[in-house]
């Protein structure tokens, strides 16, 4: 199988503001620190790490929100690593992202059907109303939805607009930054479980990106474990469960609470 | 001795008759953790709000009894409710950046309790204050003191409020979903230090959350809500040995287990669900509110 993306020596530093002195520019901070890896098409690829460990920024360059400050990022063998805004627009319905929290990434005075609709109209995709109702079909979510508002939806029903939005463009690759961390365990379960269907029947490769160990465990077949902007650890899901080589990767295992009062925990 | 005893408790929307607390009973014991799990919109928090008094505008009281230390909480005048609230119970909320004032240093957010619960003087409360923040395990307290929420991190804002949830010495508090909003390492702090906070002033607790993990480390007895109704209370050793209620057995088999992937994120089969609705609309065919 051929690799989708190719990163190589990744870095990306962002001017610091809570530094910022009154007069003249804020200092940097590096962010990503060299990061190179490959992920397969068809693959779940699990990116983890604590809060600051520069989890989010590398999602957000591979989608290229962000632009990296050096490096390569190649994308179906395309280098996209500083391509413009308007050489990158006909790509972007290619790479699609979920949000953390669906209800401040959905417009709340949109109804569901032109939530979903309107990037499908933006990319100029023939009937975007149909295409729209497909998506809420895969997503397993009954048509009604279409004309309510997402207050008037649950948090998993409205995670799965957000996904739905997401597949409706037929990407080859989402990145879902943190997609399940806002729903209780049930919700959880439904969202994940619908999101390994969709990988399978649509053909996507997924970066999923999460502080949970657990949720990683169940879902991705590969693992990137991020620690201060560096890769500490990349390793196929089971090898990195079996034999957790770096201390970090171990932390973050030690420090997921098992539902078992005899774990140890100290 | 229960420190907190909830009997029958149903709580409704002002003026409709459908109940979001449907007969809830519950005991807490000084000294204990009674954790309150269920998905979003069980009523979870919902219960650690009608014992502080702190339910939306447009939420009623329709029956039941809230006893704290002996005294039916819902038959004292108002002045005197809110006195033994502010004198016995705390706070510790999800999200530490809304609790905190934003425009205000940490000093005055903490000292603010001692000076208006327990009437101490402002060069007491604060150096009382310092000695919070130390036994929260916070390094350099006169400089943290001093500095605004937003110099500071989510895991540090977080202990700064358990430090204020305990400054008054109250005998019982709500921790509602206090680590949901931080990452793993620093959860594992967190609870730990609320384990370890409650323990050294034996405080009794509500702690609610969805996390079965979290449950299994920092409670000792729990109750399982759905729809507002307790669908299994118990201790926690004979919970995660041998759950009772089929909803019980289906949240855990939800729960991720990083140990165990086969069975984690299991959804709740439609069939449990169905089974647990029926049983709540029997309990309330017999309601008359």
């Amino acid at each position: 199988m051929s690799d989708l993306y190719a990163v190589r020596d990744l870095s990306l530093t962002l001017p610091d503001l809570t530094r910022k002195p009154l007069f003249g520019p804020a200092p940097h901070t590096e962010i990503l620190k060299g990061l190179s890896f490959t992920i397969r098409k068809g693959a779940i690829l699990g990116i983890v790490g604590g809060s600051g460990s520069g989890k989010s920024t590398l999602g957000r360059a591979l989608v290229r929100l962000l632009e990296p400050t050096g490096g390569s990022v190649s994308f179906e063998g395309r280098d996209i690593t500083h391509l413009t805004e308007g050489e990158i627009r006909p790509l972007r319905r290619r790479f699609q992202m979920i949000f953390q929290d669906p209800m401040s990434s959905l417009n709340p005075r949109h109804r569901v059907g032109q939530l979903i609709a309107a990037p499908l109209r933006l990319h100029g995709v023939a009937d975007p109303r149909k295409a729209a109702l497909d998506a809420l079909d895969h997503v397993g979510l009954p048509r009604e939805l279409a004309g309510r508002y997402p207050h008037e939806l649950s948090g998993g029903q409205r995670q799965r607009v957000g996904i739905a939005r997401a597949i409706a463009l037929k990407p080859a690759f989402i990145l879902a930054d943190e997609i399940v961390s806002g729903l209780d365990v049930s919700s959880q379960a439904q969202v994940l479980v619908l999101l390994e269907r969709l990988v399978a029947d649509l053909g996507l490769t997924l970066a999923f990106i999460s502080h949970d160990m657990s949720v990683v465990r169940r879902l991705c077949s590969r693992v990137l474990v991020l620690h201060r902007g560096e890769i500490v650890e990349d390793a196929p899901t089971a090898e990195l469960f079996a034999n957790p080589r770096a201390a970090y990767t171990r932390e973050l295992l030690d420090a997921i609470p098992l539902p078992d009062p005899d774990q140890s925990w100290a | 001795m229960s420190y907190l005893t909830i009997t029958d408790l149903s709580v409704r929307l002002a003026g409709s008759p459908a109940r979001l607390l449907r007969d809830v009973s519950l005991t807490v014991k000084s000294g204990e953790v009674h954790g309150l799990v269920g998905e979003s919109g069980a009523g979870k928090s919902m219960i650690g709000k009608a014992v502080l008094g702190i339910l939306p505008r447009a939420v009623e009281i329709a029956s039941g009894r809230i006893e704290l230390d002996g005294a039916d909480l819902l038959q004292l005048p108002a002045k005197e409710h809110r006195r033994r609230i502010g004198r016995f119970c705390a706070l510790i909320p999800q999200d530490p950046l809304t609790a905190l004032n934003p425009s205000r240093r940490i000093a005055p957010q903490i000292m603010n309790r001692l000076t208006d619960i327990l009437g101490w003087e402002a060069s007491r409360a604060r150096k009382r204050a310092a000695e919070l923040l130390d036994e929260v395990h916070i390094p350099d307290p006169e400089r943290v003191l001093k500095s605004y929420p937003h110099e500071l991190s989510g895991g540090m804002r977080q202990r700064i409020l358990i430090a204020s949830a305990f400054a008054a010495e109250p005998k019982f508090i709500v921790a509602d979903e206090p680590t949901t909003a931080l990452d793993v390492t620093v959860q594992k702090q967190i609870l730990k230090l609320i384990r370890e906070m409650q323990a050294r002033h034996d405080t009794a607790m509500l702690f609610v959350t969805h996390d079965l993990g979290v449950v299994s480390k920092v409670c000792q007895s729990l109750s399982v809500l759905y729809a507002g109704k307790v669908v299994e209370a118990t201790d926690i050793a004979t919970f995660f040995r041998a759950p009772a209620h089929a909803y019980s057995r289906a949240l855990l088999a939800a729960t991720p287990k990083y140990t165990d992937p086969d069975a984690s994120l299991i959804p709740v089969p439609p069939t449990v669900i169905e089974a647990v609705r029926a049983e709540v609309e029997a309990a309330d065919e017999g309601w008359r509110g």
